[in-house]
């Protein structure tokens, strides 16, 4: 989706502030909504590209206006309560009141924990042959999907070269909408700075997204 | 806001965000989702197992070992699993390497991936609006705001993290440190320059 989250270009947000000797968290809810991110995506809730579209669907101004965990719990919360793990009730209420719902991968305890200090994989078994190769000139497509993407707007339409082939997998623009995995080829593909920002671009800067095979076309 | 009562503290150190998270918590808890001291446990690994001296140790391996390195820029992820002892890497990790004639930058201009088993979680500079935005537009810049400058006659390539692959930058060995062991050589390793905004240290600089 076209959301302020997808801030590839946009330009006026200022400098950026490096924080001397930052801490780990800066408040301890932080900590918790993260570790309540990860356990709740570890027991089957919901996978990595569903809880993305989540944060990119906080509306335009709070988005822009929270700390990136203020942004993590609100997608959460929202994602719970509409995928049926509780209620608005509940969450006014601060308690459980209905039954649970069943997680896939049952509750997330102790025992649980070492399993998801390993990123998951998302490489999976090439269903047809890959369309490109090293090398080959491609068009990222000019598509404006109202859902979840990985195609940055700033390379759309724009012809950059294959650099890189990492092989099949989960699809993300599928699998945060819950329809499957649909695994696609993945490459890398390079642009040139000036192909993207015009003559004002900087002549020694290129720019490397990683792309899945649909969003491509020969150029 | 909700009514917090349940709640056996001081309501007016809390604040509402705060009473939320914790709210959202017991709520988990009582439906038998999560058990606390599990998530106290992922906390305490990112608070202390993870970080970057994981990443400053495959790096100075790279810089002590041509075969490893060799290997290491050939699959990151599984050179870097034929260490054992450093950290459990995940798949897709692609180590892209700095040369006389490349500086590499990585973003993600969408959200916030970052390579966390070699670097720990990233700093928040990393996920604001000023560094996504900007990387790929004006890298220059960026490294400009990190006092960083790259000569004009080097390519900088900036990576941006759109998928599951992550990417470390392998930066170039200081001069200086012949005959350095790896130990020593990691105590250079800083994480912005395995990420592409700053370089390593000097030997004889202070820490």
């Amino acid at each position: 989706m076209n959301g302020v989250h997808d801030m590839g270009g946009v330009d006026g947000f200022g400098k950026v502030e490096p924080e001397l000797n930052e801490p780990v968290f800066h408040e301890e809810w932080e900590s918790r909504v993260l570790a309540m991110v990860r356990a709740m995506g570890a027991a089957g809730a919901f996978n990595i590209d569903t809880s993305r579209f989540y944060r990119e669907t906080i509306p335009p101004h709070v988005y822009l206006s929270s700390s990136y965990y203020k942004k993590w719990f609100l997608g959460l919360e929202e994602m719970l309560i509409e995928k049926g793990y509780l209620t608005r009730e509940e969450v006014a209420a601060g308690h459980a009141m209905h039954p649970a719902k069943a997680l896939k991968h049952g509750k997330f305890d102790l025992g649980q924990v070492e399993r998801i200090m390993v990123r998951g994989k998302f490489a999976r078994p090439a269903p047809a042959p890959a369309k490109f190769k090293i090398g080959d000139k491609v068009r990222a497509k000019n598509i404006h999907p109202a859902t979840h993407t990985r195609l940055p707007r700033y390379v759309r339409g724009h012809v950059g070269i294959v650099e890189l082939n990492h092989g099949c997998h989960v699809f993300p623009d599928s699998a945060a909408m819950e329809l499957g995995e649909n695994p696609q080829w993945l490459y890398t593909v390079v642009f040139e700075g000036r192909d993207l920002w015009g003559a004002d671009g900087d002549p020694t800067s290129k720019v490397s997204i990683d792309a899945f095979e649909p969003y491509l076309d020969p150029a | 806001m909700s009514d917090h009562h349940h709640h056996d503290h001081d309501h007016s150190e809390l604040s509402e965000t705060e009473l939320r998270v914790r709210a959202l918590e017991t709520i988990l808890t009582e439906k038998g989702y999560v058990e606390p001291a599990a998530l106290d446990a992922i906390i305490q690994a990112y608070e202390t197992r993870i970080g970057p001296h994981n990443g400053a140790r495959v790096v100075a391996k790279a810089w002590s070992d041509p075969a490893f390195k060799a290997a290491l820029l050939e699959d990151g992820s599984k050179a870097i699993g034929t260490l054992g002892h450093v950290s459990r890497v995940g798949d897709h990790l692609v180590v892209v390497e700095n040369t006389p004639q490349r500086h590499n930058m990585v973003v993600c201009t969408l959200c916030s991936c970052y390579p966390w088993e070699m670097l720990g979680l990233p700093p928040v500079w990393y996920k604001a609006a000023p560094y996504r935005s900007r990387a790929v537009k004006d890298p220059r810049g960026v490294l400009a705001d990190f006092g960083v400058q790259v000569a004009k006659d080097v390519e900088i390539r900036v990576w941006d993290s759109t998928a599951e692959t992550r990417f470390l930058v392998l930066p170039m060995r200081p001069a200086g440190t012949e005959g350095w062991s790896e130990e020593q050589l990691a105590e250079l390793v800083t994480r912005d320059s395995m990420i592409g905004t700053g370089f390593p240290k000097a030997p004889g600089a202070p820490s």
